[in-house]
């Protein structure tokens, strides 16, 4: 038995692989809900219906979905070249902190405020890997230590300026910053739900990752320094501007993330306002293959997951970490899924 | 003489293609039978079919009268079959004793049996003319010495039938001599061997008989001393192929000038003091042993590398440091010695890779947007224009085979009209009916007066088409002699580095 390589990957095999993925992840976490005394098909139905159920859980779950597209979005762009960003949850952190220091007492209409704040969180996403970047291009510094480290910082960061010159006098318990005005909270997409209209950003900021991605010089150039960073020298790419370029692009989708969490849905910064948005966009990205039209549904799955898992957890006693649980088992089962689409098995 | 070895009605299919079609081949006692065919045309399945890499969809293999099973390379092993790959299968950070016991020792045993190891490999190294020292690193071999290796390997697991694929791909010419000189050598201790080659002369000097290979068919087999290199290339290609030959013609104005020319990386000086001058219609054939600063030649003519001393200019104006985008707008175009790693992205289609180069020009952009239209239009030309086989505009690139890649490559180079062209190994790997059609363009562009580098190690091919050589040895170059004075003996001395003073007339 051996492996061969496929001389093209048919269009069916990119849909099927990352469902036959999910299956595989949801049977084998079968087997811990099982350990945990619940018959795994009433939890997976509980998982459902709590995410999907009601028009209040679709809103849930399509409000938790926003950030996991703009997240995967940052990973996706980052992985084709490969620069390898575990960074996102900093600088998601990092557009938060910045649109909620500046959203509170910026003086200006909300529709000059919003992209203006939107700018601002992703120029600091964008910043916070250009570092990195910068170190692994002068001097080969690995960008998984460097990002993966930077997150702490940040958040400590974050803890830092909420306990002290960002603190909001009036939030009780948990500390967070002082709100943005309430100039720059994104409207609400449906009323009377927490979904705003960050939702529609996401969706178009996936259209136009596409676009870089697939039309333009900029796009071609990265896929092909991605590919084979010999030939791309060779054909004249520089391959530390292709690099450095691609390190803006991903902080910066990051960093949006943060800045529209922040606007539509907490008001304020907080330590405890990602369950690992930034975290799981990587595994939002390897889901779709890598493809921007793909992440917008891998993160709506995700969504499902983390959504869904909570109430399972309230009606079946099942403990709600299972929801990381699926979601990890899922990055296992793609990569072993998207071996067998690159490659065939021959006996 | 007693057969070791027969191929009986072999068919293998992958999908639709048949890689090899009823093949019946067999092998005499101390005999050396070459097995020639292009590149596809079904030699390396056959081998590994034979060595139970693959299973036969039909067909038997007997070795020594016994039939072996398919499949398994261990019973290949036992029936006394070895294998010597083109691409060796040695640990680096092991040693050669390592290596070759490697493999060939119970899992479990308290004691490893260094020492009779080493008496057994010593011995064997002796018997056949291979000297080794057991207890050096792998990574401290020659490409050579790595081969012999392998060859001990093979001999040293009692194998009385060798097979080498493609032996001397990775060999300069001395040494592949060496190689032949050797395998002849084991001949007379009984042993039996196939080797796989597409190149005509080395099948002509090393083989007692020829199998010829063509679409998966074993098209002829001749005795070697009854047959010649064109019989053999006709038949190989299925059809007359004849290399195109040089025409004269006036030589034009200097082009591209390099005086006095440095490289160095770190401390290391690549290329020292190198000097030469490339006239409009005139090819200039740089010959040497591989490893003698090609390489260093090849980075500085593409812009990956720049000058450190000295100056490089074309047309008067000075290229040493405009990077690879400053050569291909000053008009020169660039074939790179390695094709898969250097030349084209394998993953990217056809189109990408023909204006991956010029993606910035307007002709391929507008306002950062790549013009899909007209890059897929300039491709299908390329395609139609250079002779570009089973491919489409977005057909992956790594589908397509050797020939058919180095054509578009030398297609998006010459569609331009370059000023200058830099040929770095332009036929290496190819096959005879390729490589007709890679010198058909050179010298069409020569022709039409474009200068021309050409970095060769191959020196039939660099006489054919030069009209001044130069040698490369150990990052110096040799003043030139004109094509008509180079004989092969003159050019050994060159290569080895002997030149006189007052070679300077061209």
């Amino acid at each position: 038995m051996r492996l061969e390589r496929r001389a093209n990957v048919p269009l069916y095999l990119m849909i099927v692989a990352p469902i036959c993925a999910i299956f595989m992840a949801l049977f084998l976490a079968a087997g811990l809900i099982l350990a945990a005394g619940v018959n795994p098909l009433t939890a997976y139905a509980e998982m459902l219906t709590g995410a999907l159920g009601s028009r209040l859980s679709i809103t849930e779950m399509l409000t938790r979905a926003t950030p996991l597209i703009l997240t995967g979005l940052a990973a996706a762009v980052a992985f084709r070249a490969r620069l390898w960003n575990i960074g996102a949850e900093g600088q998601f952190f990092a557009g938060a902190l910045i649109t909620a220091a500046i959203g509170h007492s910026l003086g200006v209409p909300g529709w000059i405020g919003i992209p203006i704040l939107m700018i601002a969180g992703m120029t600091a996403g964008a910043l916070l890997l250009a570092g990195p970047a910068f170190l692994r291009l002068r001097f080969g510094v690995d960008e998984v230590v460097t990002t993966l480290l930077l997150n702490f910082i940040v958040i400590l960061f974050v803890g830092l300026m909420i306990e002290g010159p960002m603190r909001d006098p009036f939030a009780f318990g948990w500390p967070s910053s002082v709100p943005v005005d309430g100039a720059f909270r994104l409207p609400d997409l449906i009323p009377k739900s927490r979904l705003h209209i960050g939702l529609l950003f996401a969706i178009a900021a996936a259209g136009a990752v596409w676009v870089v991605l697939t039309r333009t010089v900029f796009g071609a150039e990265t896929r092909a320094a991605g590919l084979n960073a010999r030939a791309a020298a060779f054909a004249g790419i520089s391959l530390p501007r292709t690099i450095m370029g691609v390190a803006l692009l991903s902080g910066a989708l990051a960093g949006l993330a943060g800045s529209i969490e922040v606007m539509g849905v907490t008001a304020g910064v907080t330590t405890t306002m990602s369950p690992g948005f930034g975290y799981a966009g990587i595994i939002v990205a390897m889901l779709a293959a890598l493809h921007p039209a793909g992440v917008v549904a891998s993160a709506i799955f995700v969504a499902t997951v983390f959504v869904g898992a909570d109430a399972m957890s309230r009606a079946t006693g099942v403990p709600s970490f299972i929801a990381d649980v699926i979601v990890a088992l899922c990055l296992l089962t793609m990569i072993v899924a998207l071996l067998f689409t690159t490659y065939k098995v021959r006996r | 003489m007693t057969k070791v070895l027969e191929l009986e009605g072999i068919t293998k299919r992958f999908g639709a293609l048949t890689a090899n079609d009823d093949v019946n081949l067999s092998l005499e006692q101390g005999e050396i039978l070459a097995l020639l065919g292009e590149n596809g045309a079904g030699k390396t399945t056959l081998m590994n079919i034979l060595f139970g890499h693959y299973a036969a969809d039909e067909g038997r293999v007997r070795v020594f009268g016994k039939e072996l099973p398919s499949g398994k390379p261990r019973a290949a092993i036992e029936a006394g079959v070895g294998m010597v790959h083109q691409h060796f299968t040695l640990a680096d950070n092991l040693t050669v004793l390592d290596n070759v016991m490697l493999g060939s020792e119970p899992l479990f045993r308290l004691r490893s049996a260094r020492t009779e190891a080493r008496d057994k490999l010593m011995q064997i190294s002796e018997r056949f003319g291979l000297p080794v020292t057991p207890e050096v690193k792998i990574s401290s071999l020659s490409v050579g010495e790595r081969q012999r290796v392998e060859i001990l390997k093979a001999l040293y697991r009692d194998a009385r039938v060798l097979i080498l694929d493609e032996p001397t791909a990775v060999l300069a010419r001395p040494e592949a001599k060496r190689l032949f000189e050797t395998l002849r050598g084991m001949t007379k201790e009984g042993l039996s061997l196939i080797f796989i080659s597409h190149k005509l002369h080395e099948v002509m000097a090393a083989s007692d008989r020829v199998a010829v290979l063509r679409a998966g068919k074993i098209v002829a087999e001749r005795d070697t001393n009854q047959t010649s290199a064109d019989e053999l290339a006709e038949l190989m290609v299925g059809r007359k192929v004849e290399r195109p030959v040089r025409q004269d013609h006036d030589i034009g104005a200097p082009v591209l000038i390099a005086q006095k020319v440095r490289v160095e990386n770190g401390s290391e000086t690549q290329l020292n003091d190198v000097s030469f001058q490339v006239n409009a219609g005139e090819i200039l054939g740089i010959v040497g042993v591989s490893g003698n600063g090609q390489a260093a030649l090849g980075a500085l003519l593409s812009g990956l590398a720049a000058p450190t001393a000295g100056a490089l200019t074309l047309d008067g104006k000075d290229v040493g440091h405009i990077g690879p985008r400053g050569m291909i707008k000053a008009g020169v175009g660039r074939v790179p010695e390695d094709r898969h790693s250097e030349g084209v992205v394998g993953e990217l289609s056809l189109w990408e890779n023909a204006v991956l180069e010029r993606i910035r020009s307007p002709r391929f952009s507008r306002w950062g947007f790549v013009r899909q239209r007209a890059a897929r239009a300039y491709t299908s030309a390329l395609i139609k224009r250079f002779d570009i086989r089973g491919a489409k505009p977005d057909t992956r690139i790594r589908l397509l085979s050797g020939g058919n890649m180095q054509k578009l490559i030398l297609g998006r180079v010459l569609a331009n009209d370059p000023r200058f062209v830099l040929a770095n190994q332009p036929t290496r790997g190819l096959d005879e009916g390729a490589i007709a059609a890679v010198h058909a363009d050179l010298l069409a562009a020569r022709a039409k007066g474009a200068a021309i580098l050409l970095i060769s190690e191959e020196l039939e091919e660099a006489v054919a088409l030069s009209d001044r050589i130069q040698a490369i040895v150990k990052g110096r170059l040799s003043a030139p002699i004109s094509a008509d004075k180079a004989d092969a003996q003159r050019l050994g001395l060159m290569m080895a580095g002997v030149w006189g003073d007052d070679e300077n007339a061209a």
